[in-house]
């Protein structure tokens, strides 16, 4: 038993050392299925990511009359913070409201002026709120319409908005849904570029394959060798392709990160630099492994 | 030990390889399947060593039927049957010591005992300073001789070769008939399928005759007479 495992594995290594070219050209290819694999799936968590701040980025406003009072307003925030469509909500007091105002205004001289004129404070306190899910901002909007609150709220953005964040909304399905069936037919298609690889590799050994079992060899005899091979071939593309991502996300991360600040590629490798190495390598063993184990499965009918 | 019993095999109805074919072979028998080229000969050595199945009838191997054996099985028959082809059949990247040794370690045997019997099997041959060559690097009539070790190594009860010499020159065809005669002296059975007139007329050894998938004459000892 011992004795013809290690007599399988040591010709794998053999036959991967005397088949050079043919060890290449199946390792390089198995490296492109790979980089393509990794590239979909830190794209998609680009594009997660992009999408996720831009969702951040809708939310509704109630803007409260001017005599409502405090009390009311941190209720009516802690039900809305009960519901469960809702994640976040932001209580903006009068107060805050026009130190925000100035803020905003600081080189207008006449703005600020004309707000100090007044005698009472002209902004209205507001709660901002951030749905769970964009979707979600109907279902807040007309628990906000009801009769109990219509007496101290003044007005909610929703209902002005509602053109723009219902367009938001598709985009973000839309792309979500293209992104992820781009990645998935591009990541098919890697594999079926590599499996055919193997399958033409074990294609131009189908005689060898003949000779072994007429003269005695039993299938698994046969068949270790090149999974043995198939399990090389996946480990070192594996290793190829982690050098060239960590160099091409460094090169690129930096340039993404000018551009959208939310994403950080090279923090997201840093922390997740032993799964990515385990998945990708894994990746490669069952590509290999399964690419020589259904290409050689016809062959072995002798 | 080897008996062909009513064997047919029909590849369709224009090819007809074999049809009803019966005879046996006894233990360190030394037979020669001669017939032009189509005659069965191949398809009846392919048949012994189940690279293919027959149509019809029972083929029996040390009173065994093998069209009975399960599929996992068949390494066992092959095991104990040593096969020589026209084109050699050597594994391009192993060398000639490899290309022996593989047929002991599909058998489970010791490194030792591989070491031992691969030397002794190669110096029978002649081609012990030929053991780390590649078949690439060796003539026609190394190759075969590699393939007989080869079908040799692991002591088979019988060797069944299919137009050994049919690649090679008259020189190193005369140097494998030597070594098969020679093995089936040291006690193998030799099926030797051939259309080499000479050969067949120099052996002075049993013959049957194929014609058109049939046994047109069993004689021993037999002449090349073909109609």
């Amino acid at each position: 038993m011992f004795i013809t495992l290690g007599r399988i594995i040591k010709s794998g290594l053999i036959n991967f050392w005397r088949n050079g070219w043919l060890s290449t050209a199946t390792v390089l290819i198995m490296t492109v299925a790979l980089i393509t694999w990794t590239s979909v799936f830190l794209s998609n968590v680009v594009l997660t990511s992009v999408l996720d701040v831009l969702a951040e980025k809708v939310d509704i406003s109630v803007y409260f009359n001017l005599d409502a009072k405090e009390p009311d307003i941190l209720a009516l925030k802690s039900k809305l913070e009960s519901l469960n469509e809702v994640a976040n909500v932001k209580y903006v007091s009068m107060n805050q409201a026009l130190e925000i105002f100035k803020n905003r205004h600081k080189g207008d001289d006449v703005l600020l002026k004309s707000i100090q004129e007044l005698d009472n404070n002209p902004l209205e306190a507001s709660l901002n709120i951030l749905a769970k899910d964009s979707a979600q901002y109907a279902v807040v909007a007309s628990f906000l319409n009801q009769d109990q609150y219509k007496n101290i709220i003044s007005k909610v953005n929703y209902t002005e908005n509602k053109i723009v964040i219902d367009r938001l909304n598709n985009i973000i399905r839309v792309l979500r849904e293209s992104g992820l069936a781009a990645g998935l037919v591009l990541a098919f298609i890697a594999f079926l570029v590599a499996f055919n690889t193997v399958r033409l590799a074990i294609y131009s050994s189908r005689e060898e394959i003949t000779v072994m079992k007429l003269v005695g060899a039993s299938n698994w005899f046969v068949r270790g060798p090149f999974i043995v091979e198939g399990i090389l071939h996946g480990v070192i593309a594996s290793a190829i392709s982690f050098m060239v991502i960590i160099p091409g996300v460094g090169f690129l991360g930096p340039k993404l990160f000018n551009f959208l600040p939310e994403i950080n590629l090279m923090n997201y490798i840093g922390n997740n630099f032993w799964p990515l190495l385990l998945f990708q390598t894994l990746g490669g063993i069952v590509l290999g492994v399964f690419s020589s184990w259904v290409a050689i499965r016809q062959y072995l009918k002798v | 030990m080897i008996r062909f019993e009513n064997v047919s095999k029909i590849y369709n109805s224009h090819s007809v390889a074999l049809k009803s074919v019966t005879f046996e072979v006894g233990p360190r028998e030394f037979v020669s399947v001669v017939g032009r080229s189509g005659a069965g000969k191949s398809t009846l050595l392919k048949l012994l060593i189940a690279e293919e199945k027959p149509t019809g009838g029972k083929i029996f191997f040390n009173k065994q039927n093998i069209l009975q054996m399960r599929f996992n099985q068949l390494p066992f028959l092959r095991r104990q049957i040593g096969a020589v082809f026209q084109d050699f059949k050597l594994l391009p990247n192993k060398t000639a010591y490899e290309n022996v040794a593989f047929a002991m370690e599909v058998a489970g045997k010791s490194e030792r005992e591989i070491k031992n019997d691969v030397s002794k099997v190669l110096d029978l041959v002649g081609l012990k300073d030929k053991a780390g060559n590649f078949p690439g690097e060796l003539s026609g009539g190394e190759k075969q001789r590699v393939a007989i070790a080869r079908a040799l190594v692991h002591r088979p009860s019988v060797i069944v070769a299919d137009e050994p010499t049919g690649n090679l020159d008259p020189i190193n065809t005369w140097d494998i008939i030597r070594l098969l005669i020679k093995i089936n002296e040291l006690g193998t059975t030799v099926i030797l399928a051939t259309h080499d007139k000479e050969i067949i007329n120099a052996l002075e050894r049993r013959v049957v005759s194929l014609e058109n998938g049939t046994v047109v004459r069993d004689e021993n000892p037999g002449r090349y007479i073909l109609s």
